[in-house]
């Protein structure tokens, strides 16, 4: 290479007079201008070559074209390695009703079933290492408590009992800790994050102390059952519970009263606190919806989410407390982005039937889902994701084609094939169907409006259309 | 009963109370009441009516109580009222009898409300000595009190309270249902939680604007652990680490590099707040201003131009003048240590015999010598440090001659010669004419003979200095005023081939000269040596400030008077610059006439005439030089520059170049080929007839057969036309009416949810993310995920610590966080650009 420095001697003839100086100069600029071996040789064999770039815009021509399909090979990719079934975890003699996740260990779950049988379950060898009769009748719901070295189970025999985490030696019987009597049947169970203090819900709301055979406080407005209590897992004090009467109600333990509640058109199964927002929940509806409320102004659902074309049996956050997954009576489960409206994927297999209880693994890559059928089957929570530890030039990859993606997001054809889903026929059709139900009540309402005196007819917002009233 | 009238009295002062009172209290004023009412009956409630009053009081009392309580106290007055009856059962009949008159009365109809069922026994008689006289009396309640202390003043007031309080009559308002208390209590609560709730608000918000969450949130960081950490945990064990830390520790070092010392952090500690940022504020700039300076000597060092290298030594060894000049006023011990310092140096220099020309550069310079002038002068250069370094301090001048001698044994024969022209450090060139008086003189005063060893001796330009020293050789003073005379002439020369060298020169001389801004600089330039003193104002002023170090008795020989002359006339001048190369002649011609005048009146003695004269001259050519003002006002024409060269071209040149232009482009048409192009696409968007004929169909095909005329019209279908096209009215337009559907289906056709432009969102598709536009850095900054989790990792739900530590933060002030945050981008921006242009180079 020959440096501009010595052709600008050269035009300028600043040496014409003498040629032999002009001679010398331009040696001595070649031999300023040696490569340094520095910039192009490796330190050792195993270093990646050195590849000198030119960022010159001009050497590298049509990049929105060629992102463009790297972004559409990216997302036709995507959905090739899309395989979100992981494995199902079947042994259960009766459909599973509730799970529970282990705080401490992420490979331990727990599943109780119809028949009051209890299994304690190893993710990663996939396989029941432990089964207990826990219960007469239904195991309603269970709760391992924050230390993790025991949990809590209510069934339709009015107990609660409290189980040791660890499996009984040999020769030991398979005795809980504690049982506790009550008046009426329990449906749900939460315990504190941080202290030995639980919940239980059944004909009204009781928090009970570990050590207690009573509960220290009951909270009930005018309602005879009650289905969901959950603990706020970052304002610890708060409650909130789903009740018959198709209400949600709020509750902090350290008051004497409940807070408020809301009353909905159509009764709410379960709710989910948002662990990273403290002051959001959202909950699963019969109307086929889910409400993300926030507490303080429940007027008005600040999200519906719409998707699923039955009941919403139970909904779960990820622990990132950026997406929560949802299960439902139309055999599917979906995950929901929690600002969307829509669900960012939907999961079903023919053999799976209506999926009862749903959770999110806490270190945020696995789904659980517990169904009908008996099965307990494990999802990921990206389907296109690969597992285990990738290398850095791969994780970058990932990287690249994911920002690619969501560059191109809106783009029709990435579009369409990013958000092409196979659905079980009669979840389409009924999907169809529902469509054309809300298209047809839309219309009969504009004309309503249409042919009404103006104002008489105003105009409600999907939000509101489903609360009934706030009761203080 | 005096020490509780104080809680009757502040019960019914709390009658107009609204808010709900504990219960504790107000069980408290319902004894108090009871009391009361106790008293009142025994005394002068002969009438039921009057203690109804009583108790109607009492519940002004009591009011806001609720509704149990209210009952309670009823119920004991009731009580009350009934064993008081009860006692009453000897004076039946008499009871009897005036109820029969009271219901007789009754008839009469006003007074029957009046009337009571009961009366008391004693209506005279009270133990508390409170007396209601009659029967239709009320008994005050500030009666009950009268039996108190006769303070008046208090007494007083109190009656009059507990008047008002009498005439106020109205009922309480009955307390709120249990449901609408649950409701109100349930409210207050809500409130409370969601405001509770509501703290967390900011850090949603954070999260949710967050370029990038990692979780598990509050993961202790990766990577390698600041050294202070690990040390906290680590003990000494070996007695070889314990000694090195007990000694670290008796010296109060600090035991490692970020961490301050023990009296820093009390005086922190000392510091309010306030005072402590600002402290570590200054910790930080000093620190920055190290880490600025540590920097700015590496870039020096680096630089490898001998020049720029020149010139710092020169700056060094000024600066080291000037303290060492302090030094010497204020801290005289010091400075003799410093000579001491120097003292050695030499020494080693004198046992090391470094510069001895015997090393292998040398040796190669030797050989180059021969043929090379820069070579020569390169080891004489290093000849001459050595003598420098060697020189001892004070000695007779027969040792150094000895000195020079033996270095030049080690030196090749040609080095010696002397070189005609361009050899200034040449030793033997040094000599110095013994008549310059005052600068020797004030040479002989300057008080440090020790700045030859430190300054750099290369230069070879202290020739004052070295001249004093050589002051002695008396014997060579004809022989060296002649090398003096050549010199001169010869750096007039150097004046007219080039002012840089002459610079260096004056810099040599005079330390000082530097420091007083360009114009001093251009002074001296001027002036070329200092014996012509008075060439400017400036050089007189400088000369001032010398003559404020020399003793006065040298400002006689200058001659005041000459210099005052000179002064207003040389002031113009030194505002000058010189420019051309004439004025560089003229300044040269000027030195070396003055040169010569002033060497008369050195030689001669103080003749003034001739220096006038001289001086005189050197007016006038100065003024013919540097008035510029005349030659700009005779050279000011304003030349008119036209825009392009074209514009002010004739009108045959434009036909000219019409002709030209119709000449090159003879055999283009543009029109005609622009309507054969719209006729072409025309035609192209016409329908063609589709011809459906089969040759040989029904009929013998082959070469040169035509299928028959019926068969192809039966078989050519022709196409409805098109609608017209839409540049069928416009001549000189073509509008394409072909549009690519396939590219269409590959294009956003309605501008997505969050952008409001459309530039916007061209913007984002139009910048390049990947690796073949972006640098590695960008690239890992653009495509960084939004949410980052950890394998295996158990994500727990954020913690109210959390909401503390973000709520502490902004309290101790964003701006730092800000900086803080800044600064490391700003660095690194900073680093790519330079990486950019390495890069590019």
């Amino acid at each position: 290479m020959v440096s501009p420095k010595i052709f600008g001697n050269v035009l300028s003839g600043r040496c014409k007079r003498n040629q032999q100086t002009h001679f010398r100069q331009i040696r001595a600029d070649i031999a300023l201008n040696i490569r340094n071996p520095d910039d192009y040789v490796r330190e050792t064999k195993l270093d990646i070559q050195r590849v000198p770039r030119n960022y010159d815009p001009s050497l590298h021509p049509f990049e929105v074209p060629r992102e463009y399909t790297r972004a559409l090979n990216a997302t036709k990719l995507e959905r090739v390695f899309a395989k979100p079934f992981l494995a199902s975890l079947d042994g259960h003699r009766d459909g599973v009703n509730c799970m529970a996740k282990h705080p401490k260990s992420l490979s331990t779950m727990l599943s109780g079933s119809c028949d009051g049988e209890l299994k304690v379950w190893n993710l990663t060898k996939r396989e029941c290492v432990r089964t207990l009769q826990a219960h007469e009748g239904f195991v309603r719901g269970m709760v391992v408590r924050f230390c993790g070295t025991s949990f809590f189970t209510v069934g339709d025999d009015k107990t609660i009992k409290q189980w040791k985490m660890e499996t009984p030696g040999y020769g030991e019987e398979e005795e809980p800790l504690n049982t506790i009597l009550g008046k009426s049947v329990f449906t749900s169970i939460d315990h504190h994050q941080k202290e030995g203090v639980f919940v239980t819900c059944g004909q009204q709301v009781d928090i009970w102390d570990e050590q207690r055979s009573s509960p220290i406080r009951s909270f009930s407005w005018g309602v005879d059952s009650f289905s969901c209590v959950r603990f706020n897992p970052v304002e610890t004090e708060l409650l909130a519970s789903c009740a018959s009467d198709r209400s949600i109600v709020l509750y902090d333990m350290r008051e004497a009263t409940p807070l408020k509640k809301v009353i909905m058109n159509m009764r709410s199964n379960t709710l989910c606190w948002n662990p990273m927002e403290a002051y959001n929940f959202t909950c699963s509806n019969e109307d086929y919806n889910l409400y993300t409320y926030d507490m303080r102004y429940l007027d008005k659902p600040f999200t519906v989410h719409m998707d699923h074309v039955s009941a919403v049996l139970d909904v779960d956050y990820s622990p990132t407390g950026k997406e929560f997954v949802s299960a439902s009576f139309d055999k599917t489960i979906r995950i929901f982005p929690k600002d969307s409206g829509h669900s960012r994927e939907v999961y079903h297999t023919k053999r799976m039937q209506h999926v009862i209880s749903i959770k999110w693994s806490s270190d945020n890559k696995y789904i659980l889902s517990a169904s009908d059928e008996m099965n307990i089957r494990l999802w990921k929570a990206n389907a296109a994701e690969k597992l285990g530890l990738l290398a850095p030039r791969e994780k970058a990859a990932v990287n690249y084609s994911q920002k690619l993606k969501e560059k191109f997001q809106h783009h029709p054809q990435i579009r369409r094939i990013s958000h092409h889903r196979h659905l079980p026929k009669s979840i389409y059709s009924q999907t169809k169907e529902l469509r054309v139900m809300k298209e047809a009540r839309r219309r009969k309402e504009r004309n309503v409006r249409k042919h009404s005196k103006p104002g008489s007819m105003p105009v409600v917002t999907e939000k509101e259309k489903h609360v009934v009233t706030v009761v203080k | 009963m005096s020490p509780n009238m104080p809680a009757v009295e502040h019960a019914l002062l709390r009658q107009r109370t609204t808010d709900l009172t504990p219960i504790r209290h107000l069980h408290c004023t319902c004894v108090s009441s009871e009391f009361l009412v106790k008293m009142a009956k025994s005394k002068a409630a002969r009438k039921s009516g009057e203690t109804m009053k009583i108790t109607s009081s009492c519940e002004t009392v009591v009011q806001g109580m609720d509704d149990e309580d209210n009952e309670e106290l009823q119920r004991a007055l009731a009580d009350d009222i009934i064993s008081a009856s009860e006692d009453e059962g000897g004076s039946d009949d008499e009871r009897k009898h005036c109820k029969l008159l009271e219901a007789i009365s009754s008839l009469g109809g006003k007074k029957r409300k009046k009337l009571t069922e009961r009366s008391e026994a004693s209506i005279q008689v009270s133990e508390f000595t409170v007396n209601a006289e009659g029967e239709g009396d009320k008994i005050n309640l500030s009666d009950l009190i009268g039996t108190l202390d006769k303070t008046p003043s208090a007494l007083i007031k109190t009656k009059k309270q507990l008047k008002n309080l009498q005439h106020n009559q109205s009922t309480l308002e009955t307390p709120l249902t249990r449901k609408e208390t649950e409701k109100i209590q349930r409210e207050v609560a809500f409130e409370k939680t969601s405001k509770e709730v509501s703290r967390w608000q900011s850090v949603v918000l954070q999260n949710q604007k967050a370029e990038q969450l990692v979780f598990p949130l509050n993961q202790e960081p990766s990577g390698p652990k600041r050294i202070e950490h690990v040390v906290a945990g680590w003990k000494a064990q070996t007695p070889l680490e314990q000694e090195i830390f007990s000694l670290l520790r008796m010296n109060k070092q600090p035991l490692h590099d970020p961490v301050l010392t023990p009296t820093e952090e009390a005086s922190l500690r000392a510091m309010s707040l306030e005072e402590a940022k600002i402290r570590r504020a200054e910790l930080q700039k000093t620190r920055v201003l190290q880490s600025y300076y540590e920097a700015k000597a590496k870039r020096g060092k680096k630089i490898k131009s001998k020049k720029y290298h020149r010139v710092q030594k020169k700056v060094m060894r000024k600066e080291y003048l000037k303290q060492f000049d302090e030094m010497v006023k204020t801290d005289p011990a010091a400075a003799l240590e410093e000579l001491k310092k120097m003292e050695l140096s030499r020494m080693k220099e004198r046992m090391s015999l470094k510069h001895q020309n015997s090393g292998k550069w040398a040796k190669s310079k030797a050989i180059m010598a021969k043929y090379d002038d820069g070579a020569r002068k390169a080891m004489q250069k290093q000849l001459e440090v050595n003598k420098d370094l060697t020189q001892k301090l004070v000695i007779p001048a027969d040792e150094d001659e000895e000195d020079e001698e033996e270095s030049a044994e080690t030196l090749p024969d040609f080095v010696n010669d002397v070189e005609p022209i361009l050899d200034q450090v040449n030793p033997w060139m040094r000599g110095k004419l013994s008549t310059e008086p005052m600068m020797e003189e004030s040479n002989r005063l300057d008080p440090p003979v020790w700045p030859r060893e430190v300054g750099k001796p290369g230069e070879g330009q202290d020739e004052q200095e070295e001249d004093e020293e050589q002051m002695e050789e008396t014997e060579e003073e004809s022989l060296l005023r002649g090398f003096e005379e050549r010199r001169k002439l010869r750096q007039t020369e150097d004046v007219k081939v080039a002012p840089m060298p002459m610079e260096e020169n004056d810099d040599g001389k005079k330390a000082e000269i530097l420091e007083i801004s360009d114009y001093d600089e251009e002074a001296v330039e001027i002036s070329d040596d200092d014996e012509e003193a008075g060439l400017s104002n400036f050089t007189s002023l400088f000369h001032g400030l010398v003559n404020h170090m020399e003793p006065p008795a040298d400002q006689p020989k200058a001659g005041p008077g000459l210099r005052q002359g000179e002064s207003p006339a040389l002031l113009e001048e030194g505002l000058v610059r010189v420019r051309t190369l004439e004025d560089v002649e003229l300044l040269s011609q000027d030195i070396s006439t003055s040169d010569t005048a002033l060497l008369t009146t050195q030689i001669l003695g103080t003749e003034e005439t001739d220096t006038q004269s001289a001086t005189q001259q050197a007016d006038k050519k100065r003024k013919k030089m540097i008035d510029p003002n005349e030659v700009l006002t005779k050279e000011a024409k304003v030349i008119e520059m036209p825009l392009a060269p074209t514009a002010v071209e004739d009108v045959e040149d434009k036909e000219e170049q019409r002709v030209i232009i119709k000449e090159a482009f003879a055999g283009d048409d543009v029109v005609s080929d622009f309507l054969k192009d719209k006729r072409k696409q025309e035609e192209a968007g016409r329908p063609k007839v589709i011809d459906l004929t089969l040759p040989g169909w029904g009929e013998w095909g082959g070469l040169g057969l035509q299928p028959s005329r019926s068969k192809r019209k039966r078989f050519r279908v022709k196409v409805a036309p098109p609608p017209p096209r839409q540049d069928q009215k416009l001549p000189n337009i073509i509008i394409a009416e072909k549009r690519d559907s396939s590219i269409a289906a590959h294009q956003v056709c309605q501008l997505p949810f969050p952008f409001e432009k459309p530039i916007q969102f061209e913007r984002t598709i139009r910048s390049p993310v990947g690796r073949t536009w972006n640098t590695q850095n960008a690239v890992q900054k653009i495509t960084a995920p939004k949410v980052v989790t950890q394998l295996g990792a158990i994500i727990e739900p954020i913690a109210r610590e959390d909401l503390i530590k973000d709520n502490r933060q902004a309290v101790t002030g964003p701006s730092i966080n800000l900086e803080s945050d800044q600064g490391p981008q700003k660095k690194r921006r900073s680093q790519q650009k330079k990486q950019h242009k390495r890069k590019k180079n």
